[in-house]
């Protein structure tokens, strides 16, 4: 019995020593290192920070080995956390124009200003295993050119310069933060993209995808992806200016979508925009779909009942660390409730011979 | 019990910063003030899963201090494994006396149950709560329902008990039964089974009921009014199986079923382990 009336206590104790050694598996094998995982391992150390709200490469590669790969087990520890870090200010918001890209690609012309970078993507990699990593997984030195320090300005820029874009109206407006405040509904959409970034990849691809095949179709072309490194710089009072205290990889997706125009508006494109921690550009291009979709009041459209377009439905449910917490705890003893309904069932089944 | 674990933590006394408990507390405040009104709060992430007791564990730590005296339950016993988890949480991050008392405790924790002994006054007893509106089954969102319950809408939930009695003959809810507090919101007790509704109305006790995921919480002040939902020609019935305990031989204490054999023999015993254990000690 889980439940014995007594010795729960002993039950968790070996449980957790046996899970202790599980998670270190056969000790013939050498151990993984932190390091090997951060290195090696770096796009679900990506997923992890994305998800865990959290940029510590390091700490991210400590929650994969502590949770055995499970990725969402690992992005609770890094939420767990973060929740105790204290808050010693906020940056000034990263501008993503200056970033060094790695990779930057745009669906909507042929070549612009920056160049197209392939980068290191799976793109146009034939999915064949490659049985010679079994073996030995040294890699073939890449060929190399120096970085040709340019400015590399954003695809819709080109787009707005002509007014064929929507430009949102730029704000000072402090963004609300959803991990210190309840959210409540209607959000605006500064809150949306905060709760799409750290909503699960899984989910927020499945909306954006629901989106492509007719729920709420926006007619999405990815304007530009781009991912690099960013400066992170913040006042600092004392100095009275601000200072780049470091950088951090980003993941940045916009789209162009779906033209609108009235009778006093000539027609333009509209946005939907994505921006996450360290290579995650499935989940960049989701985000930037969803948020468009979600996009529906303010730009006239109509609530057609999809998914994607229900604020309140994908901002409930986009939290994995919410939702694996809730379903995982039906696991947890129920027999009280469950006697209740028992003895109900018994009555009505009486009343009813 | 076991001799407490020294706070081998670097964290906080009962792990929360003070800012965090601080804005906490004013939550609790707030749902005091308007007993079974769902205060929003900023639920943080815990060192457990969403749905396991985020929100009770936050309520007890904003409230616990290093002189308070804890007990954890769940289902009614003090040895499940959940109620272990939790009580060793606050052992290690706040350093504080456990019991297993009902009478002993200033502080009881408690997922599905409250306890059989009578509650005193200064005692907090802190809910653990799943879904804590009583209105979502019937309207999934929540921007309706806060709406309801700020007109006072409250027909769906009389239909919903009356299509029961159409249905089955009785209202064909058996835990998390409704109850209408101080005549003003309807409020769910969080997964209790109905047995245990009548010890919600005029408890000497402080009663706090925490959901973390969900984001709030509400209260039901000591000596409030609470009403379970009925009907005149239906009246509300706190039920139980029509046993005795075949441990300590209570008749109206709430009753586990215990499965002993696979050719269908039962036991029931007493679901509240400490107040069985004290009626076999008298």
């Amino acid at each position: 019995m889980y439940v014995a009336v007594k010795g729960g206590e002993r039950a968790i104790e070996n449980a957790h020593a046996w899970l202790a050694e599980e998670r270190r598996g056969d000790p013939a094998v050498a151990e993984l290192g932190t390091d090997q995982i951060e290195q090696q391992l770096a796009l679900a150390v990506n997923r992890v920070m994305a998800e865990g709200s959290l940029h510590d490469p390091a700490l991210a590669a400590l929650a994969i080995k502590q949770s055995r790969g499970d990725l969402i087990e690992a992005i609770f520890l890094i939420r767990a956390y973060r929740t105790t870090l204290p808050r010693l200010g906020a940056s000034i918001p990263v501008d993503t124009a200056k970033m060094d890209c790695i990779r930057r690609v745009s669906a909507t012309f042929k070549d612009a200003p920056g160049g197209q970078i392939l980068g290191p993507t799976f793109d146009y990699t034939h999915r064949l295993l490659d049985f010679a990593l079994m073996a030995n997984g040294d890699a073939p030195e890449a060929p190399r050119k120096a970085a040709e320090p340019a400015h590399v300005p954003h695809i819709t820029g080109f787009l707005g310069r002509d007014g064929l874009i929507e430009q949102e109206a730029p704000s000072d407006t402090e963004p609300r933060d959803l991990t210190r405040e309840p959210l409540e509904l209607p959000a605006d959409r500064a809150l949306r993209l905060q709760s799409l970034a750290r909503g699960d990849e899984g989910f927020i691809l499945g909306l954006a995808y629901s989106t492509q095949r007719g729920y709420a179709r926006n007619h999405a072309f990815v304007g530009e992806l781009r991912i690099g490194t960013c400066a992170v710089e913040m006042d600092i009072p004392q100095l009275g200016f601000a200072i780049e205290i470091g950088e951090v990889e980003l993941t940045e997706c916009e789209t162009v979508n779906q033209f609108k125009g009235s009778k006093t508006e000539p027609p333009q494109f509209t946005r939907g925009y994505g921006l996450t921690f360290g290579q995650t550009e499935r989940k960049a291009i989701s985000m930037a779909l969803v948020d468009r979709a979600l996009r529906w009041k303010e730009l006239g459209e109509d609530y057609v009942g999809a998914p994607a377009q229900d604020e309140e439905f994908v901002l409930s449910h986009a939290d994995n660390i919410q939702a694996t917490g809730f379903l995982e705890h039906i696991k947890l003893p129920h027999y009280v409730d469950f006697q209740s309904e028992l003895e109900l069932v018994r009555r009505m089944r009486e009343a009813a011979e | 019990m076991n001799a407490p674990q020294k706070n081998t933590t670097e964290y906080n006394f009962a792990y929360l910063d003070e800012d965090t408990k601080r804005m906490i507390r004013r939550a609790l405040l707030k749902a005091v003030a308007i007993p079974g009104y769902q205060v929003p709060f900023a639920s943080r992430e815990m060192p457990m899963p969403y749905g396991w007791g985020t929100g009770g564990v936050q309520v007890t730590a904003a409230c616990l201090t290093p002189d308070d005296v804890l007990k954890v339950i769940d289902q009614g016993a003090d040895d499940t494994t959940n109620a272990v988890s939790i009580r060793k949480f606050f052992q290690r991050t706040a350093d504080v006396d456990v019991t297993e008392r009902t009478a002993d405790a200033t502080i009881i924790q408690t997922r599905h149950r409250i306890p059989e002994a009578a509650l005193t006054e200064g005692q907090i007893l802190v809910f653990q709560v799943p879904i804590p509106e009583p209105l979502r089954f019937l309207e999934p969102r929540e921007t309706e329902t806060r709406k309801m319950h700020e007109l006072e809408e409250y027909g769906l939930m009389h239909v919903k008990l009356y299509e029961d009695i159409a249905k089955h003959g009785q209202i064909a809810t058996a835990y998390a039964y409704p109850v209408k507090v101080e005549g003003r919101y309807v409020m769910d007790p969080s997964p209790i089974p109905k047995f245990d509704n009548p010890k919600l109305s005029d408890n000497p006790a402080l009663m706090l009921f925490g959901a973390g995921r969900e984001q709030r919480i509400y209260a039901l002040p000591p000596h409030t009014k609470v009403a379970s939902l009925d009907f005149e020609d239906h009246p509300f019935e706190a039920s139980k199986a029509n046993h005795n305990c075949d441990i300590c031989g209570a008749g109206d204490t709430y009753l586990d079923e215990v499965i002993t054999d696979d050719r269908g023999s039962r036991m029931f015993v007493c679901s509240d382990t400490d107040h069985c254990r004290t009626r076999q000690e008298a």
